[in-house]
C-alpha cells in the first residue's frame, strides 16, 4: 500500500500478518497439475503478479502458483490438496476489488475461477438464476436481454457476480433494489477442506426461508476467508417500464444532502440518487465533455410505469425546488440516460485526471441518513483544512459516500495527511452510528477500524466462526480479521 | 404521413455471446440447443420504426421474418419491443434462406402489405452479408439509404444520414424507400414484462413461402462445401540471440 510504503513500516495500518510465508512443499505443483492439467497451472512470475493485486493501492503480493479449475469438482480436489499440505488459498474472480482482497500476503495458491462461467437454472417465473464465478454482471444482463428481467446491483467495475457476493457489493441501484445480500438466494460453497456446502440447501431458491441459521448471509461479504463461492443463485427483478434521469444543482452541499433526505422521507421510490460535490461535478463534466456546473449536484433516476413516473417526477421537482435546487431537465431516451450514468461511473478516472501522475484512494463510509448532512459537511471542512484533493461522490440514498483522494505518493507529508484524514473520517462515521465500509469490504486496510466498529465481543465472535470453518487459517489469510 | 406503414425485417441469429462451434461433418455450425436472439442491427431498425410511430410520424409497425417456425419466438420479441403485428414467411426445415431468398420474400410481402417504408438491419451477425436491403431495393425499384445513422421523415420523403468511408453523407429519398440501420442510429429499448405479456395477444401471421410466389422457392445458388475452425495455436519458441533467430527463420523457409 502506497501509504504504508511512504510512512514506513513503523506505522501500524492494521496488524501485520504477512510475516509467515512458507515455501510450497516439494512436488506440490505437480500434484496441482495432476488435478487440472498442465495448461491450467502457472508459476510464471508475470501471471502470479497479475493475480497478486486488484484495483486498490495495496502493494502487489503474488501467490506462489495460479490454477484455473474448470468445474466445481476440481475446486474441491484442489482445496482438499491445499488443506492437507497446509497451503494458503486465495479465490480470484475479476481482480477488480478495492481493498486488496486478492493480494496473497502469505503466498499460496490463487484459484482463478473465471473459466467456470455457466449460467444455469434461469427461471423467468421464479425470477432467479444461478451463475458461476466467470459470469460478470454485464454478461448476465446481456444474457437476460429480451426476458424483461435484470440484475440491478451495479458496482463501478464489470465484476464477477460471485466476487460481488464475496464482498457484499453494492452500486447505484441499491437504494431501491438492495445490495448483494438481499439478492443472493443460495450459494454453492467449497469449504477450505474441499467439502461442498449449499447454504440454502442443494437446488433450492425459495424467496424467503426460516430454516436454520442464515448461512447464505454469512458467506456474503466473507471476502474469501470462509470458502470459495463457486455458484450464486441470484434474485432477478422486472425491468422498469419507464425511466427518467435528471441532474439538479444546489447552492450548498448541505442543501443537496438535505434534499436527498427529504426525497426519501417523502417515500418517493427513487431508483438511484447520487451526490457529487462541486469539485467532482466539475471534474466529471470536464472528463466526459458534458456541461455540468461546478456546484453540489444530485444525479437522480426514477423507475416506474408511465403514469407512476410522472407522479414521481412532480414530487421530486417540488422537493428539489424547496431546497434551492435548479437545472432539472429529465432525460428519458436510453442514449441520454446512458451518457449521464457513464459520466458518473467514470468518476474515479475524472478524479485522477485532476492531478495527473498521482495515486488515488477511495474512502467508503456509510452513516444513517439522519446524520448524513452533518457528516458530509464536516468531512468537506476537514478536507479543506487538510489541504487535500478529495472530490466527493456517493450513493447518498444509502448514506454512503466516497472521498476520492488524489495525492502524490512520493510526498510523505501529503501521504501522512491523507492517512490521518481517513482515520478521522472512519471514526467520524463510527461516532455517527455508521460503518467504516459501506460496500468495498474490510480487506487488508480496515481491520483496525473493524475492531472499533464491532467491539471486542463482535470481533471475537467472528474469530470463533472463522476458526470453526477454517481452523488452519488457510482461506485468504490476512484479510478481514 | 400519419397513414405511413413501416415494415421491419428481423432475423433470428445465434446470440452474439455464444462460442460458435463447427457442426459434426463440417457442413455448418452447431445450432441445436444453442441460444438464439434477434439480430442486433434488426433491433436497431425496429427501435427506429417504433420511435417513428410513437412520435406520430408512422401509423403501424409490422415485423417480418423469413425462416422456420422457430422464428416465431423472434417475432414475439419484436412484438414485445413495440411492433404492432408480426408476419413469418415460413420455409422448410433445412432450407436456409440467404439474402436473395429473404429479399424475394420481403418483396412479395411488400406487394401484399403496401408499406411506405422498409427498415432492415444493415447486416446479420451470422453471415455478415450486408446484401438483403440492397437486393430488396433493386427488386422493388425503390431508392435505398443504407448504413443509416440518422433518419428524419418529411412530407413524402425521408432524409437519411449515412455512415460512409469518407464520413457522413446525407441523402433525401422519395418514399417509398428501403433503409438499413447502422450501429449509431439509436440505442434499442429492453423488453419489459408488461410488454412481453401484451405481445402474446398481438397478431402473428404465418405465411407459407409457396403462397407468396415462385421467386422464393427457386433453388439457392450458393452451397456451403466445408466449414472448419482455424488451425489450433502452435506453441512459441524462445531463441537466445539474433543469429539464432535468423537461422531458425531460414530453416522454416520464412527468409
Amino acid at each position: 500500500m502506497a501509504l504504508r510504503r511512504v510512512l514506513g513500516p513503523g506505522v501500524a495500518l492494521g496488524r501485520r500478518s504477512c510475516c509467515s510465508k512458507r515455501p510450497l512443499p516439494p512436488d506440490f505443483v505437480e500434484a496441482l497439475r495432476a488435478v487440472v492439467g498442465g495448461p491450467n497451472v502457472s508459476t510464471a512470475m508475470a501471471v502470479r503478479e497479475q493475480h497478486g493485486h486488484d484495483e486498490s493501492m495495496h502493494t502487489c503480493a503474488p501467490p506462489d502458483a495460479v490454477v484455473w479449475p474448470q468445474a466445481v469438482g476440481q475446486v474441491q480436489e484442489l482445496a482438499a490438496l491445499c488443506y492437507r499440505c497446509r497451503v494458503p488459498m486465495v479465490p480470484f474472480g475479476t481482480g477488480t476489488g478495492l481493498e486488496g482482497g486478492v493480494n496473497a500476503v502469505q503466498g499460496g495458491v490463487c484459484f482463478d475461477l473465471s473459466r467456470m462461467d455457466a449460467i444455469a437454472e434461469l427461471s423467468l417465473e421464479d425470477f432467479s438464476v444461478a451463475v458461476e464465478p466467470g459470469v460478470t454482471r454485464k454478461a448476465l444482463n446481456s444474457h437476460l436481454r429480451g426476458t424483461g428481467l435484470w440484475f440491478p446491483v451495479d458496482p463501478g467495475a464489470d465484476a464477477s457476480l460471485c466476487g460481488m457476493a464475496a464482498t457484499g457489493a453494492s452500486g447505484t441501484n441499491a437504494v431501491r433494489y438492495g445490495t448483494m445480500r438481499p439478492n443472493v438466494l443460495n450459494l454453492r460453497v467449497v469449504l477450505p477442506d474441499g467439502r461442498l456446502l449449499h447454504t440454502a440447501g442443494p437446488g433450492r431458491q425459495a424467496r424467503k426461508r426460516a430454516a436454520g441459521y442464515d448461512l447464505t448471509s454469512l458467506f456474503v461479504g466473507s471476502e474469501g476467508t470462509l470458502g470459495f463461492l463457486t455458484q450464486a443463485t441470484l434474485r432477478l427483478h422486472p425491468l422498469p417500464e419507464a425511466a427518467a434521469v435528471t441532474t439538479a444543482t444546489f447552492p450548498s452541499v448541505r442543501a443537496a444532502v438535505a434534499c436527498t433526505v427529504q426525497v426519501l422521507q417523502a417515500a418517493v421510490p427513487v431508483a438511484r440518487i447520487e451526490f457529487l460535490d462541486e469539485v467532482m461535478a466539475g471534474a466529471c463534466g470536464r472528463f466526459s465533455g458534458l456541461e455540468l456546473p461546478a456546484a453540489a449536484t444530485l444525479l437522480l433516476e426514477l423507475h416506474g410505469s408511465r403514469h407512476g413516473l410522472a407522479e414521481q417526477q412532480q414530487q421530486t421537482e417540488e422537493i428539489v425546488r424547496l431546497n434551492g435546487g435548479s437545472g432539472l431537465a429529465w432525460a428519458e431516451e436510453p442514449e441520454e440516460r446512458g451518457r449521464l450514468w457513464a459520466m458518473r461511473h467514470s468518476a474515479w478516472y475524472a478524479a485522477l485526471a485532476l492531478r495527473p501522475g498521482c495515486q488515488g484512494y477511495s474512502t467508503d463510509v456509510c452513516v444513517p441518513i439522519s446524520r448524513l448532512p452533518d457528516v458530509v459537511v464536516e468531512t468537506k471542512r476537514d478536507l479543506q483544512d487538510s489541504g487535500l484533493t478529495g472530490p466527493m461522490v456517493g450513493h447518498v440514498g444509502d448514506g454512503n459516500f466516497h472521498c476520492l483522494l488524489v495525492f502524490d505518493a512520493q510526498d510523505p507529508a501529503e501521504a501522512r495527511r491523507v492517512h490521518a484524514f481517513t482515520q478521522r473520517l472512519g471514526r467520524r462515521a463510527l461516532a455517527a452510528g455508521g460503518t467504516c465500509t459501506g460496500e468495498h469490504g474490510v480487506g487488508l486496510g480496515k481491520r483496525a477500524l473493524l475492531l472499533e466498529e464491532l467491539g471486542q465481543e463482535g470481533l471475537d465472535t467472528l474469530r470463533r466462526i472463522k476458526a470453526a470453518l477454517d481452523p488452519h487459517n488457510l482461506m485468504n489469510p490476512g484479510k478481514v480479521l | 404521413m400519419a397513414a405511413l406503414r413501416v415494415l421491419v425485417g428481423v432475423k433470428r441469429v445465434i446470440d452474439y455471446a455464444v462460442k460458435v462451434r463447427v457442426a459434426a461433418g463440417g457442413g455448418g455450425v452447431q445450432t441445436q440447443g444453442v441460444k438464439h436472439s434477434l439480430n442486433p442491427f434488426c433491433e436497431i431498425a425496429l427501435e427506429e420504426a417504433v420511435r417513428l410511430r410513437e412520435r406520430g410520424a408512422a401509423a403501424e409497425v409490422i415485423a417480418a421474418s423469413v425462416g422456420t417456425r422457430l422464428c416465431q419466438d423472434t417475432l414475439r420479441t419484436a412484438l414485445a419491443l413495440g411492433a404492432d403485428r408480426g408476419v413469418l414467411v415460413e420455409v422448410g426445415e433445412g432450407a436456409a434462406p440467404g439474402p436473395r431468398e429473404a429479399a424475394a420474400a420481403l418483396a412479395a410481402l411488400v406487394g401484399r402489405l403496401q408499406p411506405g417504408l422498409v427498415l432492415l438491419g444493415k447486416q446479420a451477425i451470422d453471415d455478415d452479408c450486408n446484401q438483403t436491403g440492397q437486393l430488396l431495393a433493386a427488386m422493388l425499384d425503390w431508392p435505398q439509404g443504407t448504413f443509416a445513422s440518422r433518419v428524419e421523415l418529411e412530407e413524402g420523403a425521408v432524409r437519411v444520414e449515412r455512415e460512409v468511408d469518407g464520413g457522413l453523407e446525407t441523402l433525401r429519398l422519395r418514399l417509398p424507400a428501403v433503409l438499413t440501420a447502422d450501429l449509431r442510429l439509436n440505442e434499442p429499448r429492453y423488453a419489459t414484462l408488461p410488454n412481453i405479456m401484451k405481445a402474446k395477444k398481438k397478431p402473428l401471421e404465418v405465411v407459407g413461402a409457396s403462397e407468396l410466389g415462385a421467386a422464393i422457392l427457386s433453388p439457392p445458388r450458393l452451397r456451403v462445401l466445408k466449414m472448419a475452425e482455424p488451425p489450433g495455436r502452435q506453441g512459441g519458441e524462445r531463441v537466445q540471440d539474433v543469429p539464432t533467430l535468423l537461422q531458425r527463420l531460414r530453416s522454416k523457409g520464412r527468409v
